[in-house]
């Protein structure tokens, strides 16, 4: 797993009080971890602070899985 | 019955500390007091949970703790040990719908405010979090307190200052005694003791500033070497239910409201009255709505603050109505040791006349060595005093000039 795969992790488990197992590539926020639309605003803003990033909205609307999080950073982040 | 005060987390871990003499009037260590004048509060003792320490984790899950002001977990751990207590934990759509919240606060998320305020200023608005609103909000403790237990009658939430508690008690049993609810979920939750309140509260004069050293001696009401409040924290809530419905289904019941009063001074912000008529006329209302007379009631727990001017003049209310029924009357305030707990004072204090019925004992008036005035009325220094306590009164008094009492009555 990459660095930037580790922070995610971290940050899903640290705001969603999920067990660290269940944060898997392909878990939903929503469907998987139990996150509701307040919970995705405030996951997308820790990403931004951990990684010192700007999320706009319409790119934070995609962002729905760990997956989809982690290769986003990675593109957008030296 | 359900209480989190800064002698203990649970009714009988508080009351009995309470009935002890014990205080919970500390020095402040955890923020910054060098520029306030008042250094000292009555903090909720934290601990793993057990010998009536309060543990947070058990009541609420710690990340949904992240998202809340502490009055909201206050509020969570009073009202579960409360329903707990009543054994009221429906499950049936009708039984939720006949079952309401009406849990309030004085001030609310203030310290969740500061800490936003500063983030928005150092960070900006993208960092303010999608939580602050919704965890800050004073009617989110009861919304919090429905969505765990399931309660779907009126939700609702007052927001009378230091008359909070009160006031949602007293407006909980009307929407039962008007049908709108079997069984109401009442109370009060406060946790500001944070720099601003801190630093509010001593700008509008109304801490206590010369006891920083020896903080259990802050809180005295009617001595004469009172010289403001100390801030308390923590929360009261009771199960309050109609007549019948608690008897047909054999519940607990400590005591029965019987009344209610309310009225307004129409003079200051801060101040009270001088002539003490807003006391006056509410707890008159109270004891109109009881049908009762001064001389019913035996036990009076007070607003009594500890500051000035307020302790005198509920004094003087108070003894202008009752007359000569004041030779049997004793009277305490329970300030003195928990300090003043803001929006949820009423409620814990509620929960103390009914104790006080429960086991025929008056609590103490703590620090009172000098009374200022001279009374015939028992003011229950230092010790608890056992007594016949059938019928008690509680008074509320707030910013704004707004008032709160009630009257409790054992039932037989």
């Amino acid at each position: 797993m990459s660095d930037i795969a580790e922070r995610v992790k971290k940050i899903v488990v640290e705001h969603l009080g999920v067990e660290p197992e269940k944060v898997t590539e392909n878990a939903s926020f929503i469907d998987d971890l139990g996150a509701d639309s307040l919970d995705t605003v405030e996951l997308v803003m820790a990403f931004e602070e951990e990684f010192g990033v700007e999320i706009p909205d319409d790119a934070a609307e995609t962002i729905l899985t760990v997956g989809d999080a982690v290769r986003f950073l990675e593109k957008n982040t030296e | 019955m359900g209480l989190v005060t800064p002698l203990g987390c649970g009714v009988e871990a508080t009351w009995r500390n309470l009935l002890d003499g014990k205080n919970g009037a500390r020095k402040i260590e955890d923020f910054d007091v060098s520029d306030i004048p008042c250094k000292i509060a009555a903090r909720v003792p934290r601990g793993d949970g057990s010998d009536g320490t309060y543990n947070p984790d058990q009541w609420m899950e710690p990340k949904e703790q992240r998202k809340v002001d502490e009055f909201i977990v206050y509020a969570m751990a009073a009202a579960e040990q409360a329903l707990d207590d009543a054994d009221w934990h429906p499950t049936s759509y009708e039984d939720q719908a006949a079952s309401g919240v009406l849990v309030g606060s004085g001030i609310g998320g203030l310290y969740g405010i500061e800490q936003a305020a500063i983030i928005l200023k150092e960070k900006g608005a993208r960092r303010v979090s999608p939580f602050f609103i919704p965890g800050r909000l004073i009617n989110l403790a009861s919304g919090y307190i429905s969505i765990r237990h399931g309660l779907k009658g009126p939700n609702h939430a007052v927001v009378t200052a230091c008359s909070t508690g009160a006031h949602a008690i007293g407006d909980a049993s009307r929407l039962i005694a008007l049908g709108d609810a079997d069984v109401m979920v009442a109370g009060g939750a406060e946790a500001s003791v944070c720099r601003i309140a801190m630093a509010g509260f001593s700008a509008c004069r109304a801490l206590s500033t010369g006891f920083n050293d020896e903080p259990e001696r802050a809180s005295r009401p009617y001595d004469r070497d009172r010289d403001g409040f100390v801030m308390g924290e923590g929360a009261g809530i009771v199960v309050l239910e109609e007549y019948e419905h608690a008897k047909a289904r054999g519940a607990k019941i400590y005591a029965e409201i019987i009344g209610y009063g309310l009225s307004g001074d129409a003079y200051h912000i801060t101040a009270p009255s001088e002539d003490g008529d807003g006391a006056y006329r509410c707890m008159k209302a109270a004891m109109t709505r009881a049908g009762i007379d001064p001389s019913d009631i035996d036990y009076v727990n007070a607003h009594g603050t500890s500051t000035p001017l307020g302790d005198e003049i509920e004094l003087g209310a108070l003894t202008r109505l009752f007359g000569n029924a004041v030779g049997k009357l004793s009277m305490s305030s329970t300030k003195s040791a928990i300090g003043h707990l803001l929006g949820a004072a009423g409620a814990v204090e509620a929960v103390f006349c009914a104790l006080a019925i429960r086991d025929n004992v008056a609590p103490p008036t703590l620090n009172l060595d000098n009374p200022s005035v001279t009374t015939e009325i028992d003011l229950v220094p230092h010790k608890a005093r056992e007594r016949e306590i059938n019928v008690a009164l509680s008074n509320s008094f707030g910013f704004g000039g707004t008032n709160a009492s009630l009257v409790m009555r054992r039932v037989d």
